[in-house]
């Protein structure tokens, strides 16, 4: 009886129509992610220092700069990680991230992937992606669960997306190592994050799979926010996006990949190493 | 709307249809056959039956190791304690139901009792004269156990081989304890010499066909369940979990509460097919809890073949079957055989005895040139094309 109450209810929103991303989010000023001032130390050492950071949304931004330069401190902070001994970071213009635990930040929207790409190998392409979906995942939901026809077409999509559609009944584990990058890529779209944390997704590609995942990783911006950590130039370059160079834990220069390449400050840096 | 192409196969896929079909023809025609008269070449006596029944136990207990061991990847050397547990209540029940009928003619205690000198029933044996009592415990004292048990478990992050082995040692904390008299279950002798079920005779021709078929029921009801839940997302969350734990938390399930739902399923399983193997065989005692039988029936399913189930039933009736051949004809040979089998599994057949047919039916799961994993991997996780 109180299901039916429930659904008389004219006001109700269900679950399934709200939106996936936190009700906090506010980018009202059109910056998605706000770094000011960060600063980290590991026993004396500056990881980062005084980093000033700031996200357009629907952003597609490549992140670059040697070893040890901060890079993936830099998303560790973001994702809740490392906590930064000062500074700000802030999500939207309301949400605080160095409030938040690793959970809660994932649940609000940011979605990250690592270097190494783990999927479910003895499971088909579509399995990874619906088991990555965004949803309720307690014990009795997910042994009632049924596939809606949203939900399926939303699993067609990602697979579109990713270019995997011909794989979608494929054992995971039977994928080329480049694959394995976009599935996981898929499975972090099908959680729906507002911004998307790329860490080096072309280590170990060919150069076929690098155009591909660079196709793959523009068509994601504007949808959503992409923040890509690489180490490889070329690749940076064929994006042609916004750069930022991380030198010592700050930002030595930002524009687009021609500007940079000019910077005097940049030259030196790369030279000298 | 767009009509999508099937993905997931269903629980009655051709191999459970295919399963069921000899379940139903086994559990119709070995009673019938044991109705004809005994100077018919047919004739299956009420023995054979028996042991059939006790092999369709074994068969269920291998389905409920093989839901944790081959899905969800736990490796549980101390299943054989959830059904002794089960065997226990029904025991329980069965001495109850012998009365006044005993040896030293006690009507409320056992036989056991008067020897030891007790004087009144211990509090933990009331309420067993009453079968649906009985039959509740059979399902809550497994559950509950493995319910605590995996709880603190899980929660601790145990896995791998130290899951194994605390396992057995809960089997092996369980056989000492029910070996001690003061226990009240009959310490080293156990329960026997039980005489009716549901006011049946055990010894008669009827009651054991009716045991026969009501462990055949069981096996099947099980095995459906065990599909229900395999052909489910939880079930591929299970997978995902086996092959790769951290990766399942970090997309967002609680993994520890998912081990523990199948954990605890397993466990009242496991302990149902104790509860209907006592009456056949007729004795329970700590025997049953030993961590020998817990490893054999590991034995059982790999030989058969893990993630399957049905591989799990016919490791379960082929072991058997050959343990007491063997150990009538040549008794000194089983221990050495049962270990050769094992090794000569693990080292050529890492899928099980099962797999051997899948590699030879082509329709089967490697249609679409998915199969680049080697053998030692498990698959047939019930997801395919």
């Amino acid at each position: 009886m109180r299901l039916i109450e429930e659904f008389q209810h004219r006001d109700k929103v269900f679950d399934f129509m709200m939106p996936n991303t936190s009700p906090a989010l506010d980018v009202g000023q059109g910056y998605l992610l706000y770094l000011e001032d960060i600063s980290v130390s590991f026993d004396g050492f500056k990881a980062i220092n005084k980093l000033n950071l700031y996200i357009n949304e629907g952003e597609l931004r490549c992140i670059i700069g040697p070893n040890g330069a901060g890079k993936t401190t830099m998303m560790d902070i973001i994702t809740g990680k490392t906590r930064p001994d000062e500074g700000s970071a802030w999500f939207g213009q309301k949400i605080n991230l160095l409030n938040m635990s690793e959970p809660e930040i994932a649940q609000a929207g940011i979605g990250r992937k690592f270097q190494k790409p783990t999927v479910f190998e003895h499971q088909t392409v579509f399995a990874n992606l619906e088991l990555a979906m965004a949803g309720a995942k307690g014990v009795f939901t997910t042994l009632m669960a049924k596939l809606s026809s949203s939900q399926l077409d939303h699993i067609d999509h990602v697979l579109g997306q990713i270019g995997l559609k011909q794989q979608r009944n494929l054992l995971a584990g039977a994928l080329s190592h480049g694959q394995k990058q976009w599935l996981e890529i898929g499975m972090l779209l099908m959680q729906n994050p507002k911004l998307l944390l790329v860490d080096e997704p072309v280590a170990g590609m060919t150069h076929q799979e690098m155009d591909r995942t660079g196709e793959l990783l523009t068509s994601l911006a504007g949808e959503h926010t992409v923040i890509l950590v690489e180490h490889d130039m070329d690749f940076v370059r064929s994006l042609a996006n916004q750069v930022t160079v991380l030198h010592q834990g700050s930002v030595l220069a930002e524009g687009t990949m021609d500007q940079v390449q000019n910077d005097d400050k940049v030259v030196q840096v790369y030279l000298g190493e | 709307m767009t009509t999508h192409p099937q993905m997931y196969e269903g629980i009655f896929n051709k191999s459970t249809i295919r399963f069921l079909a000899v379940l139903i023809v086994v559990a119709l025609a070995v009673p019938l056959l044991n109705a004809l008269d005994s100077s018919n070449p047919l004739h299956v006596t009420t023995y054979t039956m028996t042991l059939m029944g006790k092999y369709l136990c074994y068969a269920l207990l291998a389905v409920a190791v093989d839901l944790v061991w081959g899905y969800l990847g736990i490796l549980s050397l101390g299943h054989a304690a959830f059904f002794a547990l089960g065997g226990y209540a029904m025991g329980m029940y069965l001495m109850r139901q012998i009365g006044d009928r005993g040896v030293y003619g006690d009507p409320l205690l056992p036989d056991f009792m008067v020897f030891l000198n007790w004087q009144e029933l211990p509090w933990f044996w009331h309420g067993f004269d009453q079968f649906w009592f009985a039959a509740l415990m059979i399902v809550l004292v497994p559950g509950l156990l493995a319910f605590v048990f995996g709880w603190l478990a899980f929660r601790s992050r145990v896995t791998g081989v130290y899951l194994s082995i605390i396992t057995q040692a809960l089997t092996y904390a369980l056989l000492l304890a029910f070996f001690r008299n003061e226990m009240g279950f009959g310490g080293n002798n156990g329960l026997t010499d039980f005489k009716d079920i549901l006011g049946f005779d055990l010894q008669s021709d009827a009651t054991r066909m009716a045991l026969y078929v009501a462990s055949a029921v069981a096996l099947g009801l099980g095995y459906i369940a065990c599909r229900m839940i395999v052909t489910s997302r939880l079930g591929r969350v299970a997978v995902a979990i086996r092959d790769a734990e951290a990766r399942t938390r970090f997309i967002g399930y609680k993994v520890e509460n998912v081990k523990l739902f199948i954990f605890v399923v397993s466990a009242v399983l496991a302990g149902v097919a104790g509860a209907l193997y006592v009456p056949q065989v007729g004795i329970i005692n700590p025997s049953e809890f030993s961590p020998l039988n817990s490893i054999e029936l590991v034995v059982w399913v790999a030989l058969g073949g893990r993630a399957t189930l049905y591989g799990a039933v016919v490791g379960a009736v082929a072991v058997n079957y050959a343990k007491t051949y063997l150990t009538a004809a040549m008794p000194e040979i089983w221990l050495f055989s049962l270990g050769a089998m094992f090794v000569l599994v693990t080292l050529f057949l890492p899928k099980g005895v099962m797999g051997i047919l899948q590699r030879e039916r082509p329709d089967n799961d490697d249609s679409d040139g998915n199969n680049l994993d080697n053998g030692n991997d498990l698959d047939n996780s019930g997801v395919k094309a």
